[in-house]
């Protein structure tokens, strides 16, 4: 029988070595996810060369390189007019690019762009597309009337601000006179800029932006920086630059004072929505975001697009156009020959495969995002407002998380996955870059964790797994004089029957400018070969 | 001390320790089964039934232990003292462990019975072996009649103590460790008080870790009280569930059964009649010929009950998000009394299904709807009552059809009670808005929505117990308290409704 003191020293072993555990437990849980990102090895593929010379050869009317929104919406676009023959080439094996999706056993959910805001009256052709997709699903009192269950479900969005959830994303307590002043006096400059019409007709700040205004004190805005211009104004209160950080980390995965003023305040004036039932302010989304839209516009196309396969040059061929492409499953390269080409990928990959198109891309920068997919067991709760699509924490780094089934049933869901977003705007590009390629898995993991735990310690023991997708060039980072001089050039530079389509030709990574982008990149492409069709620009 | 002729022995500081024991033991004793009896009626109800077993099954398993002790030869200190710790253990964490245990497992009788026959046997060991210890220093007769009277004295403070003073100042829980950390304590002194007690040291420690133990349970009651939330029902809870999609429980107090769904009151059958009654018949009796019947919600059968005393009934549909709730109601015996056995009916079929994806694929026509979700209290159940939802309902109801929605409160939050008016409205619906009086709930209010105008004539099916054909135009009176006001529409992407509710009901509950 073991006496008092072996019990109490057995005792003793067992706590600490209890504690150990625990401790060890914390540090280092064998979290299940995975690291994903674009296809490294196709990209450094690209980059080094080394394809073999092309031993096969096809036809076609017209080759779309790039399978993102702008070369979909380029070849939807071409199947709208009843222009049959052409091809599209994917370096990935999936369509979609920055609005790709997955899926697991709770929930599809976005691996990028997760929603489209209401379009503005002076986009068209995006319209047409989504009426015929079913999103929009009639008119009333003249105005489009959207699909009530792809638009957002009320409660949009809420902000973690000082221990407590409050709806929409601006602080509402604790303000200071100056935070309320400025605040106040920001809004009414936004809403006077969204009003503008300049004095060529044209809104000051339009979406798609090619339909903005090209009054010369507008453009002016494009040659300083955001931060800049708040700063001119008097701007300072820490609450509004605080919203203005997040808005534009947000939508161009920058800070205020990388991006110019012009495109700071488009984020503000250019979203004027036009909906019946005051719909105008909300947004389409979906479980599985954008995904939506890239996956129909995939099916319209279909066997047209021909994936894994790395467009490596492409070039002038006579009155036509050469585009050899290494397609990985046959592992040769392939000459596809056709009379025109619709370039659709980043700029910065036109200017190395197509030179001619795209002679330089000296001044195109990109943004890298980190994208997190989180499989709870149980819905983040917390105080104050409640469970919101867009969930964002004001002392955070990242942007918050939305919830992909928020779309859902009206069943209170058991579990989710929370799409967890954070643009690395503090660091230079390619030093983001490398960390991304260094950073371990397990590492992101427990930044992501930490920072939804500190949101949500009700979500301590739930979280099942963290996805990490890594996108080394998510976005294209609208600095001074991109907008409206260095991206000007660059799309200007491009001549039949070449035709470059990509959201960085607009420098503002939207759904829809690529849209744009793809539309006007095809009915260039068909005028050019003589092709009958409606413009819908 | 060993003169055992002696009438009156000079207790030596040990012996008074061992009688003074007697006296806690027995005390310790009968809280455990006062704690095990009440526990047994309040969550499982019936209280005279669960007395009497408890108490019985204690007595017995306190037989087997007295008989038992007889195998008992030597070391009786050494037993006695571990038997102390033990009962310290189990009879101090009965309370708590029950609380825990009775919404975690399938079959907590045999928990209760366990526990109380494993109490009741260490128990009955007690007496005997103090007997045996203390009979050194006792005359025969002297011992019995000393270690008896401050036994049964001992039950007398316990079954005054109870019901005075701990159950309404400490709570069971409470109750239960204290007087667990009395009997521990009695094995502690003990071990310290007698001299040949040098040789327990494993004793001495484990008495000291469960006193240790239940000082921290004794003061973390409040945690598992609330662990326990059973404690948050006024009335014995009688079940209770967790499903994927909600917290079932169920309380019974006398002949009055309440359903609570996430701690919110979905009936009470004192009077349940009068909601039920009013929510079916003024939109069946509407329909020239009620035959195909939608019910959403209602997992509960009691508007179904009500669907089926109409003649000529051919068909209901019963869409409910949770199994575990129209099993719940359709197999127990006693829930199932209170629906009239509606969901074994064979012309209903169960559906369980969202509403709000089901109505999407669904195919009508209708010939009656009858609407019953729980409140709107957060943005998914809202989801059920947005125009978008009664558009959908809107395709499935037939012409003629009749369709009633369960709104809330008129009087409590008349601006949420419009809002469900006007976006029936919206969706495309003619309506004509009522209300009752459920003594539980208050007043409370129902939406008739039609493709055309509703008109006054109905039919009151007979051997109801509350709505008459005579009085139930009155139903449609509203007093300017809860008269209509403008409200927005409720549309998926405003959630106006619940909002509204939110803050009225806020404002009423303070």
């Amino acid at each position: 029988m073991p006496d008092r003191r072996t019990v109490i020293a057995g005792l003793g072993v067992g706590a600490v070595a209890a504690a150990g555990g625990t401790a060890w437990h914390l540090r280092d849980p064998a979290m299940p996810g995975a690291l994903g990102g674009a296809d490294m090895a196709r990209g450094h593929a690209l980059r080094d060369g080394g394809f073999p010379p092309p031993s096969i050869e096809e036809q076609a009317g017209i080759v779309i390189a790039g399978g993102g929104v702008a070369g979909l919406s380029a070849g939807w676009a071409l199947a709208e007019a009843g222009f049959d023959d052409f091809t599209l080439l994917e370096l990935e094996d999936a369509t979609g690019g920055n609005a790709r999706a997955g899926r697991n056993a709770t929930s599809a959910f976005p691996l990028g762009a997760h929603y489209l805001p209401v379009p503005n009256r002076e986009a068209k052709a995006l319209r047409a597309l989504l009426t015929r997709l079913g999103m929009v699903v009639g008119e009333k009192n003249g105005a489009p009337l959207y699909d009530p269950y792809q638009l957002c479900a009320d409660l949009q969005e809420r902000l973690f601000y000082q221990g407590r959830w409050q709806e929409g994303l601006i602080p509402r307590r604790g303000l200071s006179e100056t935070d309320e002043a400025d605040l106040a006096a920001f809004a009414a400059a936004m809403a006077a800029f969204s009003a503008r019409i300049g004095q060529d007709g044209r809104p000051a700040f339009a979406i798609p932006m090619a339909y903005s205004s090209r009054d010369a004190d507008l453009l002016a805005l494009d040659a300083i920086s955001f931060a800049i211009w708040l700063d001119r104004q008097g701007w300072h209160s820490p609450v509004l630059r605080g919203h203005v950080r997040y808005c534009m980390r947000d939508d161009y995965g920058c800070e205020a004072d990388q991006v110019s003023a012009w495109a700071g305040i488009h984020y503000f004036a250019g979203r004027r929505g036009w909906a019946a039932d005051d719909a105008g302010d909300n947004e389409l989304t979906w479980p599985e975001g954008n995904a939506r839209l890239t996956t129909a516009l995939s099916a319209r196309i279909g066997k047209r697009i021909a994936p894994a396969r790395i467009v490596h040059r492409v070039a002038r061929d006579g009155g036509g156009v050469v585009v050899d492409s290494f397609d990985v499953a046959r592992n040769a390269t392939v000459r596809t020959r056709a009379r025109a080409a619709i370039i659709a990928v980043p700029h910065f990959i036109a200017a190395r495969i197509a030179p001619e198109a795209a002679p330089q891309a000296h001044g195109f920068g990109y943004a890298p995002w980190i994208v997190a997919n989180v499989t709870v067991d149980r819905l983040p709760a917390g105080r104050g407002a409640k469970l919101a699509w867009d969930n964002v924490s004001w002392t955070s780094e990242s942007l918050g998380y939305v919830v992909a089934t928020h779309q859902g049933p009206a069943a209170r869901a058991a579990g989710s996955v929370l799409t967890w977003y954070l643009p690395l705007s503090r660091m230079a590009p390619a030093a983001a870059r490398r960390l991304m390629v260094e950073r371990p898995l397990h590492d992101w993991q427990a930044m992501v964790r930490d920072d939804l735990l500190a949101m949500h310690p009700d979500l301590e023991g739930a979280i099942r797994a963290i996805h990490i997708w890594r996108w080394g060039h998510a976005m294209i980072r609208p600095v001074p004089n991109f907008l409206w001089t260095t991206a000007p050039a660059a799309a200007a530079a491009a001549q039949a029957p070449f035709f470059l389509a990509h959201s960085d030709l607009s420098g503002l990574s939207l759904f829809e400018e690529a849209h744009y982008r793809g539309q006007l990149a095809a009915e260039g492409a068909m005028a050019h070969l003589g092709h009958a069709f409606a413009s819908m620009l | 001390m060993t003169d055992t002729s002696s009438s009156r022995p000079r207790p030596s500081p040990a012996v008074l320790a061992l009688i003074a024991s007697a006296f806690v033991v027995a005390t310790c004793g009968l809280v455990y089964e006062l704690l095990a009896g009440t526990l047994a009626s309040y969550l499982l109800g019936d209280s005279v039934t669960q007395f009497s077993t408890v108490i019985g099954a204690y007595l017995f398993a306190m037989g087997i232990g007295s008989w038992c002790s007889r195998y008992v030869t030597r070391d009786e200190l050494r037993l006695f003292v571990r038997v102390e710790i033990l009962i310290a253990l189990i009879g101090g964490c009965l309370a708590a462990v029950l609380f825990l245990l009775f919404p975690m497992i399938d079959h907590f009788r045999i928990a209760l019975y366990a526990l109380v026959l494993g109490i009741g046997f260490l128990v009955g060991l007690e007496i005997p072996l103090l007997l045996r210890i203390l009979r050194a220093d006792f005359e025969f007769r002297d011992l019995v009649s000393t270690v008896l009277t401050f036994d049964y004295v001992g039950a007398l403070a316990a079954s005054l103590l109870f019901p005075l003073i701990l159950m309404p100042h400490l709570g069971m829980i409470r109750t239960g460790f204290l007087f667990g950390l009395a009997n521990v304590g009695v094995a502690l002194a003990l071990m310290w008080l007698l001299p040949s007690s040098a040789r327990l040291g494993l004793e001495k420690a484990a008495g000291i870790l469960v006193a240790l133990a239940l000082a921290a349970g004794f003061v973390g009651a409040e945690r598992l009280q609330r662990l326990a939330e059973v404690a948050a029902y006024e009335e014995p809870v009688i079940y209770a569930a967790s499903t994927p999609f909600q917290r079932i429980v169920l309380t019974r107090g006398g002949d009055d059964l309440r359903l609570f769904l996430n701690g919110n009151l979905q009936f009470s059958s004192r009077d349940e009649y009068r909601y039920h009654e009013a929510l079916v018949h003024p939109a069946l009796g509407r329909v020239t010929r009620p035959a195909r019947i939608l019910i959403l919600g209602g997992g509960d059968g009691l508007a179904a009950r009500e669907v089926f005393r109409h003649p000529g009934v051919e068909s209901v549909t019963l869409v409910d998000l949770d199994p575990e709730m129209t099993r719940l109601f359709a197999n127990s015996p006693m829930l199932a009394r209170l629906n009239k056995g509606a969901l074994a009916d064979p012309r209903l079929k169960v559906v369980n299904a969202d509403a709000f994806r089901w109505v999407r694929d669904a195919r009508g026509p209708y010939d009656a709807i009858i609407v019953d979700f729980p409140d709107p209290t957060d943005f998914s159940v809202g989801k059920l009552y947005t125009k978008t939802f009664y558009q959908q309902v809107h395709r499935l109801l037939g012409p003629g059809g009749m369709m009633v929605v369960q709104s809330t409160s008129p009087l409590i939050a008349p601006g949420a009670f419009w809002t469900v008016a006007t976006t029936l409205e919206a969706a495309g619906f003619a309506t004509r808005p009522y209300h009752v009086y459920v003594p539980s709930f208050g007043e409370w209010g129902f939406v008739l929505a039609a493709h055309g105008p509703i008109g006054d004539a109905v039919r009151i099916p007979s051997g109801g117990r509350f709505l008459t054909a005579r009085d139930e135009p009155r139903l449609f009176d509203f007093p300017p308290d809860m008269a209509r006001r403008p409200t927005p529409v409720n549309r998926l992407d405003n959630q106006a409704l619940v909002r509204e509710f939110a803050d009225e009901w806020g404002r009423y509950e303070g």
